[in-house]
């Protein structure tokens, strides 16, 4: 029998404002990869992500995690959602914002333990953020606070992560605290879904690639599937000049 | 005691509990809702009024919470429309609830014993003849009953699920991601923010709520980086509000309710002055700093 995949998505349509910007999204993610998720601005890239947790209304279709729909499984997915979605400016620290991520254990009633405080520090550690446990969020810059809301995620202890751009306007310290993280997930089996811009730095950070532009493009092992026909078939041509730039990137690697 | 002594510790409920919910609302950038509700529960006030035909405090709790709920969930719903921005929805559900209540009031003012002033403009210094009287005993004002179970019920419900506030309020996005619903505590919030609104409302009047509805909280918000330390806060800044404003009412002779609405302004506009100050002088002192070491390197 064939495994049951972490993420299954069959016939998926979701609209905005009654135009649909999702149209017969289907696919399995394989267990244990790194996936990007690759396509033009408007491509629907956080709507998937969205519609996968559930917080965006289906018009068709259904979400399945290891096979039991979301709601008696929203333990098994740690989400990142983009860094502009909240305020900044609200009166808490980076150890309360990465403790959230325990809220889902906690019950009607549950207070976070020591224990929950513990992992939600040893989360900060990891993603190298420590040291800001009780800085306001407000005082952090934005590689910073992306990296507070990784540390939240895997407070989550999930087997799949969906990340919304972790990458985008991270400094360098970021990105390789990011890339270090990705890597140690995957060494732990877990299955990462996460959305991409930097055509650039796919073939070197992801296993699979899903290449999407309302529809599902193409969907398969980077090496195969991250090529500059399909780059093409998803873009159109308009980015043919970034798309020969990833190719040449490729091929050096 | 004194029937002064009674005004104030009504002022200081009615701030508390007002301030305590009104936190959230202000850190939902939803200050405008809390004003929108107390004009809508107005439909409410009356179906309860003309059920039960009597000023009875409970069925006007429940008619004004329920119509505080519908004012909440018919400016989503238009709102989610998106053909109409939200404080433009916000706007047009109040004002027609509110518009529907002036006008059942107007039609069935003559059968029950009940007009705008009554229902819309409690006054607080009349709080200590309208007593509580059981079996013959007489219990002190009923404001003072009322608001302090409305305070105890908010402290309730954002000491057992402060969590869930929390977290919806800051990301609902993640919220829903860990199971916990937004839009379920969004609701609960304003049922919360009703009760609180209708029952200070019958008591301390309009002026008086929607000041300490956001004042107290927005004070806060501007002294702390810390969420606990902002409600507690605000309930501190909603007491210098009620005290203040009271023997400012005194020395004065004014309105009560006026005069403590105008201390949270002023104690609003000395701390916002004073954050501000506090920044320049931080600023002054890291440039100098920095002079300093410019001037040390290059010398």
């Amino acid at each position: 029998m064939e495994p049951v995949a972490p993420i299954e998505v069959h016939d998926l349509t979701v609209a905005y404002r009654r135009k649909p910007v999702l149209w017969n999204i289907d696919f399995s993610l394989p267990e244990g990869k790194l996936i990007g998720l690759v396509g033009p601005n408007g491509a629907g890239k956080s709507t998937l992500i969205k519609a996968i947790m559930g917080l965006m209304p289906l018009l068709s279709g259904y979400v399945k995690i290891y096979g039991e729909p979301l709601d008696t499984m929203r333990h098994k997915i740690g989400y990142v959602p983009q860094r502009e979605s909240v305020d900044w400016d609200f009166p808490i620290n980076a150890l309360d914002v990465v403790t959230m991520g325990r809220y889902g254990r906690l019950g009607l009633f549950g207070r976070p333990s020591k224990d929950d405080k513990a992992i939600a520090m040893e989360c900060l550690r990891k993603v190298g953020m420590q040291d800001f446990a009780h800085r306001q969020i407000s005082q952090l810059s934005g590689g910073q606070q992306q990296r507070v809301f990784l540390a939240r995620a895997l407070t989550q202890d999930a087997s799949v992560y969906l990340m919304d751009e972790p990458f985008a306007g991270v400094d360098a310290a970021t990105e390789k605290a990011i890339v270090d993280l990705l890597k140690e997930l995957k060494e732990h089996r877990k299955t990462v879904l996460v959305v991409h811009h930097d055509l650039h730095t796919v073939n070197e950070y992801f296993d699979w690639v899903m290449l999407l532009n309302m529809r599902l493009v193409k969907f398969g092992p980077t090496d195969q599937i991250f090529t500059n026909d399909n780059l093409r078939l998803t873009y159109g041509g308009k980015l043919l000049l970034l798309a020969e730039a990833a190719e040449k990137v490729a091929r050096q690697l | 005691m004194t029937p002064d002594i009674w005004v104030m510790i009504t002022g200081i409920l009615a701030a508390s509990a007002l301030g305590l919910i009104g936190s959230f609302l202000v850190l939902r950038q939803n200050g405008m809702l809390g004003d929108a509700i107390s004009h809508a529960v107005l439909p409410g006030l009356v179906l309860a009024f003309l059920i039960t035909s009597s000023r009875n405090v409970v069925p006007m709790v429940i008619g004004a919470g329920l119509f505080g709920l519908l004012t909440a969930y018919l400016t989503e719903l238009l709102s989610q429309t998106r053909r109409v921005y939200s404080d433009a929805a916000m706007g047009i559900v109040f004002t027609l609830l509110f518009a529907v209540g002036v006008i059942m009031v107007a039609l069935f003012a003559e059968q029950v014993d009940l007009d705008q002033e009554c229902v819309l403009y409690g006054e607080i210094a009349y709080t200590p003849w309208n007593t509580f009287v059981v079996g013959g005993t007489n219990l002190g004002p009923r404001a003072v009953w009322i608001l302090g179970s409305v305070l105890l019920a908010n402290l309730g419900f954002i000491l057992l699920f402060y969590k869930q506030l929390k977290i919806s309020s800051f990301d609902p996005q993640m919220a829903v991601a860990v199971g916990i619903s937004e839009k379920k505590w969004h609701y609960l919030l304003m049922t919360m923010v009703s009760l609180t609104v209708v029952s200070a409302f019958e008591s301390v009047g309009a002026i008086l709520v929607v000041a300490m509805l956001i004042i107290p909280g927005a004070t806060a918000y501007l002294l702390t980086s810390r969420l606990h330390t902002m409600l507690l806060l605000s309930v501190g800044i909603g007491i210098i509000c009620a005290v203040g404003g009271f023997m400012g009412a005194s020395y004065f002779d004014a309105s009560i309710a006026g005069f403590m609405a105008v201390v949270g302004g002023i104690v609003f506009a000395l701390v916002f002055a004073g954050t501000l100050i506090a920044k320049r002088i931080h600023q002054t002192r890291y440039t100098s700093e920095r002079q300093h070491i410019a001037e040390t390197i290059s010398g």
